[in-house]
């Protein structure tokens, strides 16, 4: 009997304190979901929900976290453009403030992985070669070895890793949207993951030796234009030394 | 031809004529020599295909010295430490490591990395491009199937030679493919595994498959095809050059221009541009960059993942293959056995015995000097239509995921449409190509008997309407090269008696418009050209 009073007892304590949060709880912080409330009722509530719990169309988004709610607006996948396989990538429609006051809202929901800060010193000391390896054993297989992206089934895909910015990867590897696989802090730690990020932003960015990089696919591209340059190049040459000769 | 005989010599000859002479005291050397620098080859442009194979062999030669200076073909171990620093401290086979010494530390090593890569691709696109000729122009017949044989023995081995040096640099890449290729060995049935052992010194990857592989690389294969090219060239110099049929061709004599000087002049000429295409690849655009792909892992690979272009086509019917299994008797033949294995066997097998299939076929037991135009072999055409069709719905399947990514296109959608295409495409080819070379025919048969439409026409006192049909031009006289749709065609069927229909287009090359083809007299010989060589 004590028990019980015991438990309800914390029960309703819990339903009345849990609301408030930490002690985070600034005036900053209030300010910022009371502003993000207000852009999510008005861009992101007729799919998720007025209370964040999700519908017919769209996951419930208590619990994904700030991390989440930076990647999916940041890199402009929410607000959807249109229904389809996959969320595409385009121009965020809100600011960096703006996408943190929603992250703040959705935060405020209840936890989940909050958006990474790297600071200098950190993405400085981060080790690239290791970063590489690392990149080839758990993304290569979707992202291809330079991260040019390929595809997945029934239209879906790894995306092209060129315009990810270290906190968008960092936030993907933590949240796993989409088909792609959650990479938890147990799996790939913190320095590693920056790892990861710096060695992305490195393929993507040095294009490489030896000229054009022809998007970075190898073989298939490389194909055409032995064909389309070099063969049909050299037949025009053909054409040109036969037009030439009388007999 | 003047008959005033030479005046005697007074000089003294000169190092080259002394050397010459002295040669031919000795040789004999000054009879084959004029004999050989007065053969004549014609000078039609698709007859310099086989020369850009021949020119980028020369260049892979080349390169392929300069690379093996710096390449070190083994398996071992070591921990890297060049310029290049996204892979400084990773662990590499020297293979690997030698690569990317070659690539970023070593004087003109990645140009002529890439050159010699390019020179590759080239070099196989351009023998298939040549055999494409050979064979829609029936090059390949009597007296030339030893010929063709060659030709078909050169593609294949310059895709084994091709694969062997795309599996050298010990990358991501050219690991999964010897990967693949190790899969393929084992599923052959009954011997497989053992196949796979003896290739590859025991089990996948084991310690030495690259001292094997760069054997294969740089001395079998290139070795056997150089005496190939040899055969290859000399078979064809001892034949003659066949040419097509024009005003003053015949099947006993070769209408062009002597070795020494224009065909030399121009052909070196050509090796230059060639040489000029490859070092203009080579130098602008990235071929297999090595470094982005990292060192070969067996636990790892990269989607996108391909093979070289002339791979392409196996990788494209193993995907688009069924994943069916037999098992049975104690043994399992994977699905992977039937299009890596059997489907190349059976296409090369068909490739090499067409020759003697037409032959068979048609009953033509004839030398053929002459060459035909598509048209006029319509099944023949629609067959090698036909062969491309499928060879380029499995060719695009083989970059399926490239292309799906590329152009937003669901992957399953395009493995469907490549299984549904190497099926309907094929047979829809080879229906459309026949059709249209036998209107080709009509058309040509049309124009040899009423003349060119004008366009301009006419009322009669009568006040009937006729169209003007101007006839054929005779050929000028100075310029005998003729486009050979004007020459007149035989009347009626598909012209599938080749031996028939070229003689009859042989009779017909004259030039001159003529009522009844059937009539046209022999032409007699060329009046001016120079005489076809020995």
């Amino acid at each position: 009997m004590v028990l019980l009073v015991a438990l309800a007892a914390t029960g309703v304590l819990w339903t009345a304190f849990a609301p408030r949060g930490t002690a985070e709880d600034t005036a900053a912080t209030n300010e910022a979901v009371r502003a993000g409330r207000a852009l999510y009722l008005q861009g992101c509530s007729s799919c998720h929900g007025l209370q964040g719990q999700g519908g017919n169309q769209a996951p419930s988004l208590i619990g994904v976290g700030s991390a989440a709610v930076d990647f999916q607006v940041s890199t402009g996948r929410m607000p959807l453009a249109a229904p389809g396989a996959q969320a595409k990538r385009k121009d965020p429609i809100y600011s960096q403030t703006q996408i943190d006051q929603l992250a703040a809202y959705i935060d405020s929901l209840g936890g989940g992985p909050k958006k990474p800060v790297i600071d200098e010193a950190e993405w400085d000391d981060a080790d690239l070669a290791h970063g590489g390896e690392l990149y080839r054993a758990n993304c290569a297989q979707c992202h291809q070895a330079a991260g040019a992206g390929a595809p997945l089934t029934y239209g879906k895909y790894a995306p092209d890793l060129s315009h990810a910015t270290p906190t968008q990867i960092i936030e993907a590897m933590r949240t796993g949207p989409e088909s792609m696989p959650l990479f938890g802090p147990g799996q790939i730690d913190e320095a590693d993951a920056v790892a990861i990020a710096k060695y992305v932003r490195h393929v993507s960015e040095a294009s490489g030796a030896g000229g054009h990089d022809l998007g970075k696919y190898g073989p298939v591209p490389e194909g055409l234009l032995a064909w389309l340059v070099g063969i049909g190049g050299l037949l025009a040459v053909c054409l040109w030394i036969g037009a030439r000769q009388k007999v | 031809m003047t008959t005033v005989p030479p005046p005697p010599l007074v000089k003294r000859p000169g190092p080259v004529r002394a050397l010459n002479r002295a040669a031919d005291e000795r040789f004999g050397t000054q009879e084959a020599l004029r004999r050989n620098l007065n053969k004549v080859f014609p000078g039609h442009w698709s007859f310099m295909i086989g020369e850009i194979a021949l020119y980028s062999f020369v260049i892979l030669v080349l390169t392929g010295i300069y690379l093996t200076l710096f390449f070190d073909p083994s398996n071992t171990e070591v921990v890297y430490d060049g310029s290049y620093v996204p892979l400084k401290g990773v662990e590499m086979s020297r293979a690997y490591a030698s690569t990317l010494e070659i690539s970023f530390d070593t004087r003109a090593g990645l140009v002529f990395r890439q050159i010699h890569h390019w020179a590759a691709l080239l070099f196989v696109a351009s023998i298939l491009v040549h055999l494409m000729r050979v064979f829609f122009t029936g090059a390949f017949r009597k007296p030339r199937e030893v010929n063709w044989l060659i030709g078909v023995g050169l593609f294949v081995l310059g895709i084994l030679e091709g694969f062997a040096g795309y599996s050298l640099p010990d990358d991501l890449l050219s690991g999964t493919g010897l990967r693949i290729a190790a899969s393929i060995a084992q599923s052959i049935p009954v011997v497989g595994t053992w196949a796979s052992f003896l290739v590859f010194n025991g089990e996948w990857p084991g310690e030495n498959f690259i001292p094997r592989l760069y054997v294969v690389h740089i001395l079998l294969v290139p070795g056997i095809l150089l005496a190939l090219i040899g055969a290859h060239l000399g078979i064809l110099w001892h034949q003659k050059h066949t040419d097509f049929p024009g005003p003053g061709k015949t099947e006993h004599n070769v209408v062009g221009h002597r070795v020494f000087p224009v065909f030399a002049a121009k052909s070196s000429g050509f090796f230059m541009l060639v040489f000029a295409m490859l070092a203009l690849l080579g130098g602008l655009a990235q071929i297999n960059p090595i470094w982005a792909f990292g060192p070969y892992d067996p636990a790892n690979v990269s989607s996108a993942s391909q093979p070289d272009w002339y791979i392409g086509f196996l990788d494209g019917s193993t995907r688009l293959f069924p994943p069916w299994e037999f098992r049975g008797l104690g043994h399992t033949v994977p699905a992977v056995f039937w299009p890596t294995l059997i489907l190349p066997g059976i296409l090369f097998t068909l490739l090499a015995v067409y020759p003697f299939i037409e032959a068979k076929v048609t009953g033509d037991k004839e030398s053929h000097n002459l060459l035909q135009r598509p048209r006029e072999a319509p099944t023949r055409t629609a067959l090698g239509v036909f062969a491309i069709a499928f060879y380029l719905v499995l060719w695009i399947s083989g970059g399926n995921d490239v292309i799906a990514k590329t152009f937003d296109i669901s992957l399953n959608a395009m493995t469907w449409a490549g299984r549904v295409g190497a099926i309907v495409l094929p047979p829809i080819a080879f229906y459309l190509t026949r059709k249209l070379c036998i209107h080709l025919q009509e058309r040509d048969r049309e124009i040899a008997a009423h003349g060119i439409e004008t366009g301009i026409i006419q009322q009669l006192p009568n006040g009937e309407f006729i169209e003007e049909h101007r006839p054929k031009l005779p050929p000028v006289p100075d310029h005998p090269r003729v486009p050979t749709d004007r020459v007149a065609l035989p009347p009626a069927g598909e012209g599938h008696g080749k031996g028939d229909l070229v003689r009859r287009a042989g009779r017909a090359v004259s030039g001159f418009f003529v009522e009844d083809e059937e009539r046209q007299p022999e032409p007699t010989g060329s009046p001016q050209r120079p005489e076809g060589g020995h």
